[in-house]
């Protein structure tokens, strides 16, 4: 009868891993209602997605260049998430970043060596998100304010800022010489591109092309994302870093634990003699870090100026919370579910290229994913408080259940 | 009266006319949503809403030129949007704060495609127009000076929407309805052990929610503007959501506070018109940051519906 259990728990936390992918499923199911509505078929459209996302080398590069940001906000997202305050704000944390960003760099010339002035400028980035995302933090903190409707609302006034800023004091100088007055800053010296990874690859001797060695396929098309010049930038290299780093914090560090465990349960929390408020705020500012130094990076790596913001931020913050819900606010699941978001994006480009299909498709299949992944959690939440209320008695969830453990050890 | 008294005088016409004008939709989705909280549950998503409603709304009237018909559509599509809200959120339990995220980012996505294979360019319709209330052949209320000016050039749309104060109010204080929507957000428990069914009522109330946020985006679409674009409501609905919180889940605070914020944004329009030494993209940003104040005010927690956010599960305690 024990085996038997052991057995059942295996297979509902395979079902709990499946679902999320259930839900992905069930989205494009109805976006295949939709299409089918306006007479396109869509077994032909999701197969011009997903090969112009992961099916050669341009696609995958595309992919790839956009899970950067993606995996940058989507970790904020969930290190808010874990702590029990919900970012909405990712958005303007992003433009904001991108906005010191690139001031600072743009202010420094050429004048600093390249590794300073990438350092500065992506300190400054997350230092201005993290300014953006303790706001909303504090006013939740100390004044009651329901930091959902806050950070929307500072998302609006950051986009505000930015055409302030890139109309006036910003502006390219360029522009105003030729009285365009297109709201954009001046180029950064070239000085403080992120190296892309044909610069790296080149660095470190790879330049074969992939009939030299050999290969074919798909491990040729991977290898030619790697060397061939593409906009893949190093910025992926530190996003899955930044990754592995918030793991750390999260799951090693008295900080991190301070985090979950206000999110789980402020009020034990606070009877165990946690600052529940200043953890919430220590979430949002950090929050707003990475996204701040998303945009930080999406400057450095891929735009090399500032335009207009919410083309900036690309509607990043609310897919990034898409890419934290289906890693399960799991650091090491943003990775993969970043990629498989960022692909989404760029197979609905195109497709909306190849097959005229609106690419805003892929917003309504986002939203439904948002809509099956926590509609599901339904599901995960009842097994696991049946499995846990067989093991103790007291804890409400799976969670719960480990930080008791955690707590009493 | 000297020459610049007169153009001070008609600016400020100018600003009520436009703010009761602007209340419009603000009044319809924060009643709606004031209705949903009441109930104890949070939907974030009245800006997707509103977007599927002006869509539909307007989709509508282009086709056949009903303008019933047209605030009709919206009213269903809002009602449908309201329940995939309420299975997420009540049935399944869903945190609030990312359902009604997600099902933005629906409306958001599927009004946009709607809208580029169905009619693909901006185009225009004959929406609401203005009533003229004439008491007699020559005496109309309109031509009233500056009272005219600024209550009666509004569409029945608008009226409709400063009419459905006083009827929520009563709705929510009088009826036997509102009663157990109140007492639904504010102590489930109670209300069910009183046999009153916690379920079904937020089902009623945030489908309500969703039928008045759909009219909502109609009356931008059908009535304010008469055209339809991608992102027409522009993050509308959110303030809807905070006008609620503002309000103190009230009909006369909402009301209160979509007036104030939609005479700022008529504010903030005519500092553009009259091209002041103010940049228009900070006047822009003043509602925003006047809601943020506004929802800082201390005083208004304490009358937060009791449950709001928290989903109920029969039997528990």
């Amino acid at each position: 009868m024990h085996k038997n259990r052991f057995d059942s728990v295996f297979f509902q936390r395979l079902y709990d891993a499946l679902l999320p992918f259930a839900a992905v499923l069930a989205a494009f199911l109805i976006g295949a209602v939709l299409l089918l509505l306006q007479g396109v078929n869509p077994l032909e459209a999701y197969r011009e997605l997903f090969i112009g996302a992961f099916g050669n080398k341009n696609g995958l590069s595309d992919t790839l260049v956009k899970a950067i940001p993606l995996m940058l906000v989507g970790l904020g997202i969930a290190i808010a998430f874990r702590g029990g305050v919900i970012n909405i704000g990712a958005e303007g944390q992003i433009i904001v970043g991108s906005l010191l960003t690139t001031f600072l760099v743009v202010q420094m010339g050429e004048n600093l060596p390249a590794f300073w002035g990438i350092v500065i400028g992506m300190i400054g980035g997350a230092f201005m998100g993290g300014v953006w995302g303790a706001i909303p933090g504090f006013l939740k903190a100390r004044l009651g304010v329901n930091e959902i409707l806050s950070t929307i609302m500072m998302n609006q006034i950051a986009i505000q800022i930015g055409f302030y800023l890139l109309r006036g004091p910003m502006i390219d100088p360029a522009e105003l010489a030729a009285g365009t007055n297109i709201p954009h800053s001046a180029r950064l010296a070239r000085l403080y591109d992120l190296p892309r990874f044909t610069d790296l690859a080149q660095s470190l001797g790879l330049t074969k092309s992939a009939e030299e060695l050999g290969l074919s396929g798909f491990t040729a098309e991977l290898y030619g994302v790697l060397v061939e010049p593409s906009r893949l930038h190093s910025g992926l290299l530190l996003a899955i870093l930044a990754a592995i780093l918030v793991y750390i914090l999260l799951w090693r560090t008295t900080i991190g634990y301070r985090i979950r465990s206000v999110g789980l349960n402020p009020h034990a929390s606070r009877y165990a003699g946690m600052m529940v408020e200043r953890t919430m705020v220590l979430s949002m500012t950090l929050s707003g870090m990475f996204a701040g130094l998303a945009g930080a990076v999406e400057i450095l790596g891929l735009h090399h100026r500032m335009f207009e913001p919410t083309a900036v931020s690309a509607g990043y913050g609310f897919s990034g919370i898409v890419a934290a819900l289906f890693g399960k606010l799991h650091p090491l699941g943003i990775i993969p579910s970043s990629i498989l978001f960022g692909g989404l994006l760029v197979g609905g480009d195109k497709m909306q290229r190849a097959m005229q299909i609106p690419q805003v498709l892929i917003t309504a299949i986002l939203g439904l994913v948002v809509l099956f992944v926590v509609s599901t959690d339904y599901f995960v939440r009842k097994r696991a408080n049946r499995r846990v209320s067989a093991d103790t008695s007291t804890a409400h969830t799976e969670d719960d259940a480990q930080l008791n453990v955690e707590v009493q050890a | 009266m000297n020459n610049g008294d007169l153009t001070t005088l008609t600016i400020v016409v100018g600003i009520l006319h436009s703010g009761i004008r602007l209340a419009t939709p603000y009044l319809y989705a924060a009643i709606g949503e004031m209705f949903s909280q009441r109930s104890g549950v949070l939907n974030l998503g009245v800006d997707g809403i509103m977007l599927m409603g002006a869509f539909f709304g307007f989709f509508t009237v282009f086709k056949t030129g009903s303008l019933l018909l047209g605030v009709l559509a919206a009213a269903l599509i809002g009602g449908l949007m309201g329940l995939i809200l309420c299975v997420v959120s009540i049935t399944y339990q869903a945190e609030q704060g990312i359902s009604g995220i997600g099902l933005f980012m629906f409306g958001l996505g599927a009004s946009s495609l709607l809208f580029k294979t169905m009619l693909g360019t901006v185009e225009g319709i004959q929406g609401f127009s203005e009533l003229n209330f004439c008491l007699t052949d020559s005496f109309c209320l309109a031509e009233v000076p500056v009272i005219g000016d600024i209550f009666f050039h509004h569409s029945l749309m608008t009226y409709g929407a400063f009419a459905l104060v006083p009827l929520a109010w009563w709705v929510l204080n009088k009826t036997t309805w509102g009663l157990k929507v109140r007492s639904v957000g504010q102590n489930p428990e109670a209300a069910d052990s009183l046999g009153v069914n916690v379920i079904q009522v937020r089902y009623t109330a945030v489908t309500l929610g969703g039928v008045l946020a759909g009219i909502a985006g109609a009356s931008l679409s059908i009535s304010l503007l008469g055209i339809f674009q991608e992102n027409l409501t522009n993050g509308m609905g959110f303030i809807a959501v905070a006008l609620v919180y503002f309000g103190s889940w009230k009909p006369l605070g909402v009301l209160a506070g979509a007036l104030l914020f939609s005479t700022v944004n008529a504010l903030q329009l005519w500092v553009q018109v009259l091209n002041l030494n103010i940049p228009s993209d900070v006047a822009v940003m003043l509602p925003y940051l006047l809601t943020i104040i506004a929802l800082a005010l201390p005083f208004r927690r304490a009358l937060q519906p009791a449950m709001l956010t928290k989903p109920f599960t029969r039997g528990e305690n």
